[in-house]
């Protein structure tokens, strides 16, 4: 059965396109603004996507947003990372840039996926991503390189989430594909990027998980989902 | 409007150049960035643009305020849409004044040190969800009827802009109705939640046009160059008899025991916003006037490094280019 | 006065195939930033297949007083519009 994949791509691009979505109106300059919300748009469609499948795959009468909605964090199968919080610019970026090395490599092999509904999909998502790894990339370089505190705050912001990195490549067989197969690319890629932004990987391997299985999510998850689903739970019986 | 009490600027030219300018407007010329312009003229459209797109960037606020909660998947992406448009629309307008000889900086800072005005709508706060409907409803579609006309001004690069930014804002007011339509359909708590934000937004809605400007020196001098096309009233008036039967469509009741068809005008008669409160806001006081400039501050200070990062990156990008050539 | 980002000027082509056109201006630091901004700024609406950005500063325009020297010469060669002939009828569509 597909679905436990499908929720798991579908709350990634969900969980981090909401993140993404609080900065609208308070961006570090205009241009950068209406970047982060490209980026959100992009991720929000690629939920209904995902979690459209998944619903209907499930064949339980739910949708989209009944998945979106009406789960209570332990439910939710998204990596730890994309639920931390977004901090400062050079944080969201970092997570940014780190979501979008992993989020490609995947869904470049999701692309080629036997099971054609899951490769449409991919394909189409494979268009936008690989602008946003461009972007965030740039920006990730831009800022690790340009002033002291710039780089100061990007090695900070490396560091701080670097923990969240190894649950990205951990794998079941709840996956759409072996998410460990994608981390030698992922390594030269992030290996390139750091190297132009005059950033240092961390040495410890040490990785936080527990966010895709949903052992154990962050505190973080919480109040975000408490936000985001509060209409359709505190008035059950409208429609919007 | 999104540009209210703009106060033209007397101009003291050499009559001769300003009779030519006159009538090239008159002619219907577009003004370009490098061609003479009286220096009341630059300084009002400075003003005017700056407000208009002040208004834009804090106009993202209220409704920003929502997008972490809209109820289902696809209206959140149609309000990020939407907010993300209203950035860029006040990018436009940040560059259409910049031909004038200001920079985008110290305009920002005009705005956060209070030498510039907002819109007074965007001082109100967003408390329900069908306040998305009533601000896309009613504050879309009340700048819409100033923007329209706004797309013959005489200023070459405004002019063009708002070209722009009408074709991009068709469907923000739809958005809006299309939401009030569900409210007003839905639950008893959906219809409360429309008529009251009906109820609070209704007279804010009739102040973005501004006091009546029949006596004003200002507007005419304004008008005459093409920089302000309708009077004040005349779009009251318009978005008023516009919006009444949008009103009844939707079963929702005009917060205006006033209100009633005038047979012989042809038009509604309709009670006056209090006006106190009006300049109240644009002093400051407005529900969330502080709020809305805190955010910005905010977003300014924070974002600081940012915009130094990515400068310095570029410098040592091309002092790199110039070194390997 | 801290400095800004640089302005740039963002010409579109659209999908028909026609010339670039002039559509914005923006802000950014170099010239990929500044392409990778325009695509985020005026593509939002996939308007366009291709993207130039141009300096601000460095776009030579015309002056304004020249406009007659430039441009009026043109007035009275009418025979550049194919309208000024009238082709008959009977010889169909040209």
């Amino acid at each position: 059965m597909s679905v436990p994949g499908l929720i798991r791509m579908g709350d990634n691009t969900l969980v981090l396109g909401q993140r993404v979505s609080e900065w609208c109106g308070h961006a570090p300059a205009l241009e950068e603004d209406i970047a982060l919300a490209n980026t959100a748009l992009d991720l929000i469609g690629q939920t209904q996507l995902w979690l459209g499948l998944a619903a209907e795959r499930e064949g339980k009468g739910r949708t989209a947003d009944t998945l979106a909605y009406h789960r209570d964090a332990w439910d939710f199968r998204n990596l730890l990372l994309v639920e931390q919080p977004n901090q400062d610019f050079g944080v969201t970026m970092m997570r940014q840039f780190l979501f979008d090395s992993w989020h490609l490599e995947a869904l470049t092999t999701l692309a080629e996926h036997d099971d054609t509904e899951i490769s449409a999909i991919a394909q189409k998502s494979v268009k936008e991503v690989t602008y946003h790894r461009e972007r965030s990339s740039d920006t990730v370089i831009a800022l690790g390189e340009g002033t002291e505190e710039s780089h100061a705050r990007m090695q900070a912001a490396l560091d701080r989430l670097w923990p969240y990195v190894g649950e990205m490549f951990s794998t079941d067989g709840d996956d759409l594909t072996d998410m460990a197969a994608l981390r030698p690319a992922f390594d030269t890629y992030l290996e390139t990027v750091l190297t132009e932004a005059t950033l240092v990987r961390p040495h410890s391997d040490f990785a936080h998980m527990g966010g895709k299985t949903g052992a154990r999510h962050t505190e973080h998850l919480g109040h975000m989902l408490a936000t985001m689903q509060v209409l359709p739970r505190s008035y059950p019986d409208a429609t919007w | 409007m999104y540009a209210q009490m703009i106060k033209s600027e007397a101009t003291q030219d050499d009559p001769e150049k300003l009779a030519a300018f006159q009538a090239r407007i008159d002619a219907g010329d577009k003004i370009e960035p490098k061609d003479w312009m009286p220096a009341g003229y630059r300084k009002t459209l400075i003003r005017q643009i700056g407000q208009h797109a002040h208004s834009e960037i804090v106009g993202q606020l209220p409704e920003g305020n929502w997008i972490t909660r809209a109820p289902t998947l696809e209206r959140k992406a149609i309000l990020l849409a939407k907010v993300q448009d209203e950035a860029g629309h006040g990018l436009y307008l940040y560059c259409a004044a910049e031909t004038l000889g200001v920079s985008r900086d110290e305009l920002t800072e005009m705005l956060l040190d209070g030498r510039m005005k907002y819109s007074s709508i965007f001082a109100y706060p967003t408390l329900t969800w069908a306040d998305m409907g009533a601000v896309g409803w009613l504050v879309d579609g009340a700048a819409i009827m100033n923007q329209v006309p706004l797309q013959r001004t005489s200023y070459g690069p405004y002019a063009r802009s708002m070209v722009r930014i009408c074709k991009e804002e068709s469907f923000h007011q739809r958005q809006g109705f299309d939401i009030m339509m569900k409210m007003a359909n839905g639950t008893n708590t959906q219809k409360r939640m429309a008529q009251d934000a009906l109820n609070r937004f209704w007279y804010p809605s009739l102040m973005m046009f501004g006091p009546s400007d029949k006596e004003s020196v200002h507007s005419e001098q304004s008008m005459a160059w093409k920089i302000k096309m309708n009077s004040n009233d005349e779009l009251r008036q318009k978005f008023v008899d516009q919006t009444v039967p949008q009103a009844e469509y939707l079963g929702l009741t005009i917060p205006d025991e006033t209100l009633a068809w005038n047979e012989e005008k042809g038009e509604y008669d309709f009670a006056e916003p209090d006006w106190s409160e009006f300049f109240d806001v644009l002093k400051g006081n407005g529900p969330c006037s502080v709020e809305r400039i805190e955010a910005r501050q905010k977003a300014w200070d924070d974002g600081a490094w940012v915009r130094e990062a990515r400068l310095a990156h570029a410098a040592k990008k091309q002092a790199a280019k110039v070194a390997a050539e | 006065m801290k400095q800004e980002w640089p302005l740039w000027e963002v010409f579109i082509r659209g999908q028909h195939g026609l010339s670039h056109r002039h559509v914005g201006s923006l802000h950014a630091t170099d010239a990929t930033h500044a392409i990778q901004n325009a695509r985020d700024v005026y593509t939002r609406r996939k308007e366009g297949v291709s993207i130039w950005v141009v300096p601000a500063a460095d776009i030579t325009a015309s002056s304004p007083d020249d406009k007659g020297s430039l441009y009026d010469p043109a007035d009275d060669k009418v025979y550049r519009h194919p309208t000024f002939f009238d082709i008959p009828d009977d010889v169909g569509a040209m």
